[in-house]
């Protein structure tokens, strides 16, 4: 059980860390999430003792880490995967974190084993790809076996299968009652791996809640439908109908409505009732992606701006809208649209994101764990 | 939940059992200094930087050592007045910047490649991480200092004739000059832990070193006689002239006294930070 108190850093005038207050279950992997710069590590960092915080406090079971009798027995860490010297292998470097902690030298190479590094123990850690750092940095975390594990961006650099096994490690160290806090700014990754969520920005708690919870309390679920193009007349014949029946309604600039508040065979039988024929009629979701970025939206510190070359290409055809991919456009229907649209950034920002996906997002499929799955756009076309 | 996962995984949780709190089937004690002292054993022989410094001391040692006395031997064959243990003075003097460069690397290096953290996680007690480190490395170079000037004491006095010398004088010539050495590598290590930088605390360390006969040569005027005399007399190459017998001075620490100093210089260094290591965040 990590608690955190009215837990405050400030670095001159920069408040990296501004009366954060939480508590991290055993037996459950809760996930740290927030933009770059938002104080992940910092807290972090506070946790272990190694920074002081300038207000409130934080303590695992009870006591700051610093008082901690057999600290690194009941508590490990991956901070990051540069905690190492590149000139001792593997095996030393292990070796001298279990000496130091009272651990028999036996652990150093069951955990080898355990992140698959055995083969490599005794090279020069300098020469390790990142993601076999980062396998370094987990195997000092489980070092000591404890009953507190802490993780800083652990999927770093891994490979998909190394995603995969970090996140089947994290469900099976919480599983067997272990108190597992890991830190990401991909939201997508925790939607897989979390059971619970704490979401940070500029430092301070934006929600801390159960993925579940988060999912219902950001989702902004709508339903797409689409008359024929050629008879503005039965759109707004439909549109009437659907508001009359106590729906909301929203003009797509391709044409189609967004409708919320009803469900899909409620809209289908209106429109039958208008006698109005339908082109599409799809069912969104709003990924925790999205739910995501709009929740740290304004709240981030480092935002790409667009790019100047955008004006040497064509644009888009208007109709791209609906058939383009799912990450791109589905917008929370509670935020007006303005909120979401008008600055240009963060689309082209957001950019990335999808890109980073790929590697969980097969995985994901047969991954009865994803509450939510992935994503969104079911578009039956 | 057991979530089917890859085989390492399963080597690390066999038995996931009901959820309730987890508790290690490795015994836990309570880890002690001497664990500390084991892991710093571990991580000080397990780089390069260990070797290639104690290794150029023992050469330069060895060489100035062997070298000197040579030329003095083709030169006249005997030194008329003075023991023949004061030509280490010369092999020493260089030795100890090897010394302090890896006092420095010790700590320096664990901040240089974020190794503190991981330290400090495993061990958060900043005292214990700092004396052991202080216990390893001393010892280290303690040995490797005594044995060599040692040695070459005894070669110097096997290729040349000269005054006789007392057992103080050969047991401040190889065990105080290994003490002292070590004790300067000691101050070494404390400046590493307080300025966090190898590069800045090695530049520090030559500057102590060296700066006070530097600065010494160029005050002139009469008015500085007696900061001139003072630099000259507490600077560390007088020092260890001091250990050897052979000072530059007559007013100077002379005897065990330099030793003295510089271990009481480096304990403060080293409590300095202690202190600053418990306040400061890593």
């Amino acid at each position: 059980m990590i608690e955190a108190v009215g837990l405050t850093k400030r670095y001159g005038v920069k408040t990296a860390v501004d009366d954060l207050s939480f508590q991290v279950r055993p037996g459950a992997v809760t996930g740290f999430l927030g933009p770059n710069g938002s104080g992940k590590s910092t807290t972090m960092r506070m946790i272990l003792g190694l920074d002081r915080p300038t207000a409130g406090h934080v303590t695992i079971g009870g006591h700051p880490y610093r008082d901690l009798p057999n600290a690194p027995r009941q508590v490990g860490a991956l901070l990051d995967a540069k905690g190492v010297h590149g000139g001792r292998t593997a095996r030393n470097h292990l070796l001298s974190l279990a000496q130091l902690a009272g651990i028999p030298a036996a652990r150093v190479d069951e955990v080898l084993g355990v992140v698959g590094l055995q083969d490599v123990a005794k090279q020069r850690s300098r020469g390790f790809s990142l993601g076999m750092g980062q396998r370094l940095g987990i195997a000092a975390a489980l070092l000591g076996d404890p009953q507190v594990l802490l993780f800083d961006e652990p999927v770093n650099g891994l490979d998909p299968e190394g995603i995969h096994w970090v996140r089947n490690l994290m469900k099976a160290l919480a599983a067997e009652g272990r108190t597992v806090f890991v830190s990401s700014h991909l939201m997508s990754e925790m939607a897989l791996t979390a059971d619970h969520l704490i979401v940070i920005g500029r430092g301070r708690l934006l929600s801390d809640m159960s993925v579940t919870d988060f999912i219902s309390a950001n989702s902004a679920d709508f339903a797409r439908v689409r008359v024929p193009d050629d008879r503005p007349e039965e759109r707004q014949k439909l549109t009437a109908s659907l508001i009359e029946a106590g729906g909301r309604v929203m003009t797509e600039p391709g044409g189609a409505l967004r409708v919320t508040g009803l469900p899909l065979p409620r809209i289908s039988e209106l429109a039958h009732g208008c006698d109005v024929r339908l082109w599409e009629l799809s069912p969104h979701q709003a990924s925790l992606e999205e739910a995501y970025m709009r929740l740290t939206q304004g709240l981030v510190d480092y935002r790409s701006t667009e790019d100047a070359k955008a004006g040497l290409v064509e644009p888009p055809p208007q109709d791209a809208y609906g058939s383009t991919d799912g990450y791109a456009h589905p917008e929370p229907v509670e935020v007006p649209q303005e909120g979401w649209y008008a600055p240009p950034a963060p689309v082209p920002g957001r950019s990335p994101a999808p890109a980073a996906l790929p590697s969980p997002a097969p995985a994901a499929e047969p991954s009865s764990a994803a509450p939510a799955g992935e994503q969104t756009s079911k578009d039956l076309r | 939940m057991t979530t089917p996962a890859t085989p390492q995984a399963h080597q690390q949780a066999p038995d996931a059992g009901p959820p309730g709190p987890y508790e290690s089937p490795i015994p836990i004690r309570p880890a002690t200094l001497g664990d500390a002292v084991a892991s710093e054993w571990t991580k000080i022989r397990s780089v390069r930087a260990t070797i290639w410094t104690l290794g150029v001391m023992v050469v330069l040692m060895l060489t100035i050592g062997l070298g000197t006395a040579l030329l003095v031997a083709t030169d006249g064959g005997t030194l008329a007045n003075d023991p023949v243990l004061g030509l280490g003075f010369f092999g020493v003097l260089l030795g100890s910047i090897c010394v302090i460069t890896l006092g420095v690397l010790t700590i320096g290096s664990e901040y240089s490649t974020g190794m503190i953290r991981t330290t400090l996680t495993a061990c958060p007690s900043r005292g214990r991480v700092l004396a052991a480190k202080a216990i390893v490395f001393s010892s280290l170079a303690f040995t490797v200092t005594t044995v060599t000037a040692t040695v070459v004491a005894g070669l110097q006095n096997l290729i040349l004739d000269g005054a006789p010398a007392s057992a103080d004088d050969w047991l401040r010539g190889t065990v105080g000059i290994g003490l002292y050495i070590a004790a300067l590598g000691l101050l070494a290590l404390g400046i590493g832990a307080i300025v966090r930088h190898s590069a800045g605390a090695i530049t520090i360390m030559i500057g102590v070193v060296l700066l006070p006969l530097v600065l010494a040569l160029f005050m002139f005027a009469d008015s500085l006689r007696g900061v001139q005399r003072f630099l000259i007399d507490y600077s560390i190459p007088n020092q260890i002239g001091g250990l050897y017998g052979t000072t530059m001075t007559s007013t100077g620490p002379s005897g065990w006294e330099p030793l003295l100093l510089m271990l009481c210089v480096a304990a403060a260094a080293l409590g300095g930070a202690v202190a600053i290591l418990n306040r400061r965040d890593v």
